[in-house]
């Protein structure tokens, strides 16, 4: 997750990638849908697995890219950035201390969790 | 005509050896393979000619043309009947081909579904016996063969939890089924099928039911709890009985996804410990064909308290001046319908061949051979690749390709492809889900002592093999009719569809 302003772009983390393997489609939320916390906004399906995706925060789905439909294969190859899923305007402030930030999420990998 | 077969352009490039040709690729117009008499009877009009169309290319072959297609394909096909097939959690099994026979009985294949019950009483009787059987073998005694398959059989018997508490007026309050992680994937998709919330319950650290875990999501508002016996993981749940005590102290059931009964036939019934429904995949345990498209048969089974819930019909024993007659009913509070008939009689028929020829002692050598193949090969395997639940297993052993990934890029998909090499069908990967680079590996029963040697043998070369030349594994399987598919490829641009050339 990226904030810039009060909008948050959402996608999937490297390693989450990296274990799903070829991503061959990605099923995202109609714009304008209110998302709570936890609730799951779409699905990825890899050759492996089809895994819900979660939302981190609330709020609205502002855009989504629909540049995957196309080539989903973009969210293996750029996670962090065209392989972006959707961009959710924040309900309320974000609570920094609710969520990992990155350097914690890779320690967590480095224990093997 | 194309040089090459389109059955898709996800082929990884291998001129040496093109897919084979279509039928829309061979044979002539005008040709047949069939003489079909000439009509002699009164000819209907035709429907307007708007509604007509010009032309419709469909394929034009010889007889023999079409047999050498068909037998070019079986030849290029991987079967239990050709070698070892260990494909984890699908029980490849080897089928009895006098099941096949006694199925094949004219009086059995013959016979209408819509025959009157006078005239199937035969049929009736073997069929009433099977659910007798499947009754006493799992300690379930109410039994209905109608489903079609086994996650029919699944959704049948949650569909039965869901008129139960219905009629118990607390199905507005109800609404959740736990589901275990390592669960097969029909489970969660039975759940929400039926209408209920699926939750997720994440194993213990040895890779069995959590019992606090569960415990402290079990509340009034739990429906079932849906339970593989023994787990995907091939591990028997030494806490099965407690935790059916917890399940039904908060009113809720305990299903039983009955796709392992192999591991446990004739030595453990489901009832015994406290499971109130369950399923069964028959061409698992009871040798009957897999998959393929054909029809199946996951005959559902529940505890006589439910018994008024099962699918319609059941096959009802009558008696009068001594005779014994057969009926088809409708259970008195019966879900309904799951398909049109009575279910999938000549795959049911290939089941109860097996059982009865077994018998009692039969079966349980059935488990014992499918626990015994599958602790054999994890101790060969097991200086080769990771365990990640190092314990003695039941009917099949989840080892993971995590060193080899970690120690040479080597993946279980690559280790899996080169086993094609070796003339053995590859495990199940990357399932269960909560096995890092899974390689899960079901022997089965019918696989003799050398055979698990020569697939062990299998294993070992390829570890060897990731060690010494990884970059010749990547491009594994090379002796097959077709070599390494480009999967992601072939999902995100199927290409299902042959088109004339002219309109390609």
């Amino acid at each position: 997750m990226r904030v810039e302003g009060d909008e948050a772009v959402l996608g999937i983390t490297d390693y989450a990638q990296d274990q799903l393997g070829d991503i061959v489609f990605v099923e995202l939320p109609a714009v304008g849908r209110a998302l709570a916390v936890g609730e799951s906004f779409g699905v990825v399906e890899s050759i492996k697995a089809v895994s819900d995706l979660y939302a981190p925060i609330a709020g609205e789905v502002v855009a989504v890219n629909e540049g995957l439909a196309d080539a989903p294969e973009l969210v293996n190859s750029d996670p962090y950035g065209d392989g972006w899923l959707i961009r959710v305007r924040l309900a309320r402030p974000l609570d920094e201390g609710a969520l990992l930030t990155a350097e914690a999420y890779r320690a967590l990998r480095a224990d093997g969790a | 005509m194309a040089s090459r077969a389109p059955v898709s352009r996800a082929l990884a490039g291998d001129e040496a050896a093109p897919a084979a040709a279509l039928t829309f690729e061979r044979g002539a117009p005008g040709r047949r393979a069939v003489d079909v008499p000439a009509w002699r009877g009164e000819a209907s009009e035709l429907p307007p000619a708007h509604l007509l169309r010009a032309s419709l290319p469909l394929p034009e072959l010889s007889q023999g043309e079409l047999v050498r297609y068909y037998s070019d394909l079986a030849s290029r096909n991987f079967g239990i009947d050709t070698g070892s097939y260990p494909l984890g959690s699908c029980t490849m099994k080897y089928n009895p081909k006098v099941d096949d026979l006694l199925a094949s009985l004219t009086g059995f294949a013959d016979l209408h579904p819509l025959a009157p019950e006078a005239l199937a009483q035969g049929t009736l009787a073997v069929l009433f016996e099977l659910q007798e059987a499947l009754g006493a073998i799992t300690g379930l005694p109410a039994v209905s063969l109608a489903p079609a398959a086994g996650a029919q059989g699944e959704l049948a018997g949650i569909l039965m939890v869901k008129r139960a508490l219905e009629e118990r007026g607390e199905l507005a309050r109800r609404r959740r089924v736990l589901v275990l992680d390592s669960a097969h994937g029909t489970n969660p998709a039975t759940a929400a099928m039926a209408g209920f919330a699926v939750t997720e319950l994440q194993s213990g650290p040895d890779g069995r039911i959590d019992e606090p875990a569960l415990r402290a999501v079990l509340d009034d508002t739990v429906a079932a709890v849906m339970v593989t016996l023994p787990s995907t993981l091939g591990l028997w749940e030494p806490a099965i009985e407690a935790v059916a005590r917890d399940i039904h102290a908060v009113g809720a059931y305990l299903y039983a996804d009955g796709a392992n009964l192999n591991a446990i036939v004739g030595r453990l019934r489901f009832g015994d410990v406290g499971f109130d429904v369950a399923h069964l995949n028959l061409h698992k345990t009871f040798s009957t064909p897999h998959g393929g498209g054909g029809p199946g048969a996951g005959p559902v089974l529940a505890s006589s308290a439910l018994a008024r819930f099962l699918p319609t019909p059941v096959v009802a024993r009558r008696e009068a001046d001594g005779e014994a007659t057969y009926a088809l009913v409708a259970p008195e509070a019966s879900i309904g319908r799951m398909q049109q008939f009575h279910g999938s009689v000549g795959v049911l028929l290939r089941a109860y061949a097996y059982l009865r020829t077994l018998g009692l002692e039969g079966l349980r050598a059935v488990s014992e051979n499918a626990v015994l193949n599958a602790n054999y090969l994890r101790e060969l395997l097991l200086p080769y690749y990771d365990l990640p639940f190092p314990t003695r297993v039941l009917h099949e052993v989840v080892f993971s390709a995590t060193r080899q990934r970690r120690e040479h890029g080597i993946r279980a998909y690559d280790i899996a492809k080169r086993l094609i090499d070796h003339g053995v069908h590859p495990p199940t990967v990357y399932f269960p889900l909560i096995v890092e680079e899974a390689l899960m590996i079901e022997p089965t029963e019918t696989e003799s002592r050398e055979s698990l040697e020569r697939v062990a043998a299998a294993f070992i070369a390829i570890a060897e093999e990731a060690a010494r030349d990884p970059e010749a594994l990547h491009a594994a399987p090379t002796t097959a009719p077709i070599g390494r598919l480009d999967e992601a490829l072939a999902a995100r641009q199927p290409d299902l569809r042959w088109r004339p050339p002219a309109e390609a």
